[in-house]
C-alpha cells in the first residue's frame, strides 16, 4: 500500500515539475511576445482559384491543352528547366502517336557515347530517352543562371500547395510592386536580378518573367497565343508530368468504392440480422 | 483462460482431426477469433478498431513487401526509383499511395483505439499487461512510420530525419556521439538510409509479433466492455463469431470506403508538397513538419522554449515528448479508481472531455504549425495540462470522485434487468 502510494507520489511531483517548466516556458514567451517586436510576414497572395478540365473526382485530362502546354515547355521553359521524369515515350498518352513520338524523340539531342570513339557526344533522342537537362550540371546551371539553379519541373506541381493554380498564377503574376506595398514593406523592393510577383511566398524571385508577350509560342491548332492561355496550358501540362496517372487513378477508384458501398451494405444487413436474436426487443 | 462455457472445438471431418491432433491451428483460431472465444455483449463500435488495426498492419506490410521490390535504398537514386514506381511499375501508383496512406489510417485507427482504452480505463486490471504491449506497439508504429518517411528522400525525410536524430544530440556529454552512431554519419545520407530502411522492413514484423502477445494476453481474462463491469455469466457474453465477426465486417467496409476514398481521390491530402522536392542538404525548409500523427508529440518537444533550472530548453523538449508517451506505461498504477468506465466517473468525465480532449486538440493543430505565437504559447499551456491531467488529476481524482452506481451485470445493462437471463429466455444466441 505505501508502495503504491509511492508510486503516485513520485508521479504527481514528477507532473508538477513538467507542468511548471511549460508554464515557465509560456511566461517568458508572453513577456518576449508583449515586449518585443516581430517582423510582419510579407503580404503574398494565394493562388488564383482557376478550373481545369482534370478537377474534381470525375476529371479528365483535355489532350489539346495538354499538346499545347508541351510546346510552351518545349519553346520557354525548356530553355532553363529540365523534366528529367518524363520520357519521350510518356508524350504517347497526350494523343501522340509512335511515329510522332519518334520524330519529336529524333528532333532532341541527347548525351550519348561515340560507337567508334567512345568518346561523349551528342545524338538525336529515342523515345526510351528522358527530356535531356538544358545544363550538362548543377555547376553550369547555376552560373548560367545568377547563382539560382532552375529546379526541375517534373513534380512542380505537386512540390507546391495548390500547385497547379500557383504554377500559372506565378507565371502570370509579374508585375511591378504597388507604392502602397513598398511604402508598408520597403524590404519587398526587388533586389538586383530579382523580379516582383505577389504569388511568390517572399514576394521577389530570380526567374525572369518567362511569358512576356501574346503570341509568343504559336499554337498548332489555332488556340490565341494569349498570355493567359499559355500560363494556363503549360500548368495544365505540368500536372500530367507530375502525375500521369491521375485520370487513371480517378477512373479506378470509383469501381472500387461502388463495390465497397454495396459490400458494407450487405455486411450491415448480415450484422442486423445476426444480432437480432439477442438485441433487446424495444 | 477463457470462461467456463466457452463452445468447445470439435473436428468433424478427417482433414480437421488429422490437423486438431497434429498442429491444432484450426483450434488456435476458433478459441481466438471464432464461436470459442465469449464476448461482452454490450461491446459498442469502439470495440471496433482493434481488430481494423490489425487489418491495416497487414495492408501495410503487403504494399510494403510490393514497393520494396522495386525501390533502391540509396540516396542518389531513393528519390528517382519513387517516382519509377509511381509512373513506370504497373500499378505501382496504387501500391504506394496505398502505402503513404495505409500509414494514416493505421494510425488513426490506433489512436481510437487508444482513445477507447483511456475513455474505459481499459489499462487496469487486470489488463494491465495488454495495456503496455499496447504502449510498445504504438512506440515500435512511431519508430517505423518515422523511418517509413525518409525513405522516399524528398526534403521532408531529410530534414525530418536530421531534427529526429538531433533529437539525441540534445543528450549531455555523449549526445553528439549517439547522433552520429544513429546516422553513421555526421548527417543523413546513404547509411542512414540504407539502416532506416533495413529497420523499416524489419520492424513491421516485431509489431506483428507483439500483436500476437497482445491478442493472446487479451485472451486471458477476456474483452473489456462500456459498463467495465466483468463478466458474470454465460447470458453476459455472445460467442465472437459470428456477432463480432459481422460486427467488425462492417466497420471495415465503413474503414475501408473511407481509405479508398482518400487513396483514390486525395492521395496527397495528408502529405508535404515539400517531400516532392529531391532531398538538398544545401536548402533547408521553411517549416520542417512530421506526419499530422506525429503532431502532438512536436507540439510537446518545441514548447520548451526556455532552460528550466540547469536543464537546457532542447534536453528539456526531448524529455517531455519522451515522458508523454512513456508516462502511459503507468496508467493502471496511477489510476486506481475502482470504476472503470468513464460513463460511471463524473468528475473524470469532466477533465476528460474538457480537459485532456481539448488539450490534444490543441497541441495537434499547433505541432502541424509553423513556431509562431500563438501556436507556441498555446502548446505550452495544453502541455501543462497534458502532464497534469495523466500524473496529478488521475491519481487524485481516483481518490475523491463518488462514482456514479454500476448495472448489476452487462445482461442488466442491456435488457434493462438480469432476471429473465436466470430463466434462460430467448437469451442463449443461436449459432
Amino acid at each position: 500500500m505505501t508502495k503504491l502510494l509511492s508510486v503516485r507520489l513520485v508521479a504527481i511531483l514528477v507532473g508538477l515539475g513538467f507542468a511548471v517548466a511549460a508554464l515557465w516556458a509560456f511566461v517568458v514567451g508572453a513577456y518576449n511576445a508583449a515586449t518585443e517586436e516581430v517582423a510582419p510576414h510579407l503580404p503574398y497572395e494565394d493562388p488564383m482559384d482557376l478550373s481545369w478540365s482534370f478537377d474534381g473526382p470525375f476529371g479528365k485530362w483535355d489532350h489539346a491543352q495538354l499538346q499545347r502546354g508541351l510546346k510552351v515547355y518545349d519553346e520557354v521553359c525548356s530553355a532553363c528547366h529540365s523534366l528529367k521524369f518524363v520520357a519521350f515515350r510518356d508524350l504517347e498518352q497526350l494523343g501522340y502517336s509512335e511515329g510522332q513520338v519518334k520524330a519529336y524523340a529524333a528532333a532532341k539531342q541527347v548525351p550519348g557515347i561515340d560507337p567508334n570513339t567512345g568518346e561523349a557526344t551528342m545524338r538525336p533522342g529515342l523515345p526510351t530517352d528522358y527530356f535531356p537537362s538544358p545544363y550538362p550540371n548543377a555547376v553550369a546551371a547555376a552560373a548560367a543562371n545568377n547563382n539560382a539553379i532552375p529546379p526541375d519541373l517534373s513534380l512542380m506541381t505537386k512540390a507546391r500547395g495548390n500547385g497547379t493554380n500557383y504554377v500559372a498564377s506565378l507565371l502570370m503574376g509579374y508585375q511591378e510592386p504597388s507604392a502602397e506595398l513598398l511604402e508598408e514593406h520597403p524590404e519587398a523592393a526587388p533586389g538586383p536580378g530579382l523580379y516582383h510577383n505577389p504569388y511568390f511566398p517572399n514576394l521577389n524571385l530570380a526567374m525572369a518573367p518567362p511569358i512576356t508577350t501574346a503570341g509568343q509560342v504559336t499554337y498548332d491548332d489555332g488556340t490565341e497565343a494569349t498570355i493567359e492561355q499559355m500560363s494556363k496550358d503549360v500548368a495544365a501540362f505540368l500536372t500530367w508530368t507530375a502525375e500521369p496517372t491521375m485520370v487513371k487513378r480517378k477512373q479506378t477508384g470509383w469501381p472500387v468504392l461502388i463495390f465497397l458501398l454495396f459490400a458494407t451494405i450487405l455486411a450491415y444487413m448480415s450484422k442486423k440480422q445476426i444480432w437480432a436474436a439477442v438485441k433487446p426487443k424495444k | 483462460m477463457s470462461f467456463p462455457w466457452a463452445r468447445q472445438y470439435e473436428p468433424k471431418n478427417a482433414v480437421t482431426k488429422f490437423l486438431d491432433e497434429k498442429l491444432p491451428l484450426p483450434r488456435l483460431v476458433y478459441n481466438a477469433v471464432g464461436a470459442g472465444y465469449p464476448v461482452p455483449r454490450n461491446l459498442s463500435y469502439f470495440w471496433n478498431f482493434g481488430v481494423l488495426a490489425g487489418f491495416f498492419l497487414v495492408v501495410q506490410i503487403v504494399t510494403g513487401v510490393v514497393l520494396a521490390m522495386h525501390y533502391a535504398a540509396n540516396a542518389q537514386v531513393a528519390f528517382a526509383t519513387t517516382e519509377h514506381i509511381m509512373r513506370d511499375v504497373n500499378w505501382g501508383w496504387l501500391m504506394r499511395y496505398a502505402h503513404a496512406n495505409g500509414a494514416s489510417f493505421f494510425f488513426i485507427v490506433v489512436y481510437l483505439h487508444i482513445f477507447r482504452g483511456l475513455f474505459y480505463s481499459s489499462y487496469k486490471a487486470p489488463r494491465e499487461m495488454i495495456w503496455l504491449l499496447g504502449v510498445v506497439i504504438f512506440l515500435l508504429m512511431m519508430a517505423t512510420a518515422f523511418m517509413g518517411y525518409v525513405l522516399p528522400w524528398g526534403q521532408m525525410s531529410f530534414w525530418g530525419a536530421k531534427v529526429i536524430t538531433g533529437l539525441f544530440g540534445a543528450i549531455p556529454l555523449v549526445g553528439e556521439p549517439i547522433q552520429v552512431w544513429l546516422l553513421g554519419g555526421f548527417a543523413p545520407d546513404n547509411a542512414a538510409l540504407n539502416r532506416f530502411f533495413s529497420l523499416h522492413f524489419l520492424l513491421p514484423f516485431v509489431i506483428a509479433g507483439v500483436v500476437i502477445l497482445h491478442i493472446w494476453a487479451l485472451h486471458i481474462p477476456g474483452s473489456s466492455n462500456p459498463t467495465g463491469v466483468e463478466v458474470k455469466s454465460e447470458s453476459d457474453t455472445v460467442p465472437f463469431h459470428p456477432y463480432y465477426t459481422a460486427k467488425d465486417g462492417f466497420g471495415l467496409g465503413i474503414a475501408l470506403l473511407a481509405y479508398f476514398a482518400l487513396v483514390f481521390f486525395l492521395p496527397n491530402a495528408l502529405g508535404h508538397p515539400d517531400n516532392y522536392i529531391e532531398a538538398n542538404p544545401l536548402s533547408t525548409p521553411a517549416h520542417i513538419v512530421p506526419e499530422w500523427y506525429f503532431w502532438p508529440f512536436y507540439a510537446i518537444l518545441r514548447a520548451f522554449t526556455v532552460d528550466f533550472l540547469f536543464v537546457p530548453a532542447k534536453l528539456m523538449g526531448v524529455i517531455a515528448m519522451f515522458a508523454s508517451i512513456l508516462l502511459w506505461f503507468f496508467l493502471p498504477w496511477l489510476d486506481k479508481s475502482p470504476v472503470r468506465s468513464g460513463h460511471y466517473r463524473p468528475l473524470f468525465r469532466k477533465f476528460f472531455w474538457f480537459g485532456l480532449i481539448p488539450a490534444m486538440i490543441v497541441l495537434f493543430i499547433c505541432g502541424g504549425a509553423p513556431a509562431e505565437e500563438p501556436y507556441v504559447m498555446l502548446s505550452q499551456i495544453a502541455t501543462a495540462y497534458y502532464f497534469l491531467h495523466f500524473l496529478v488529476i488521475l491519481p487524485i481524482i481516483s481518490n475523491v470522485e463518488k462514482p456514479e452506481p454500476l448495472p448489476y451485470s452487462i445482461t442488466e445493462a442491456v435488457l434493462g434487468s438480469d432476471k429473465k437471463v436466470v430463466k434462460g429466455e430467448n437469451t442463449t444466441p443461436a449459432v
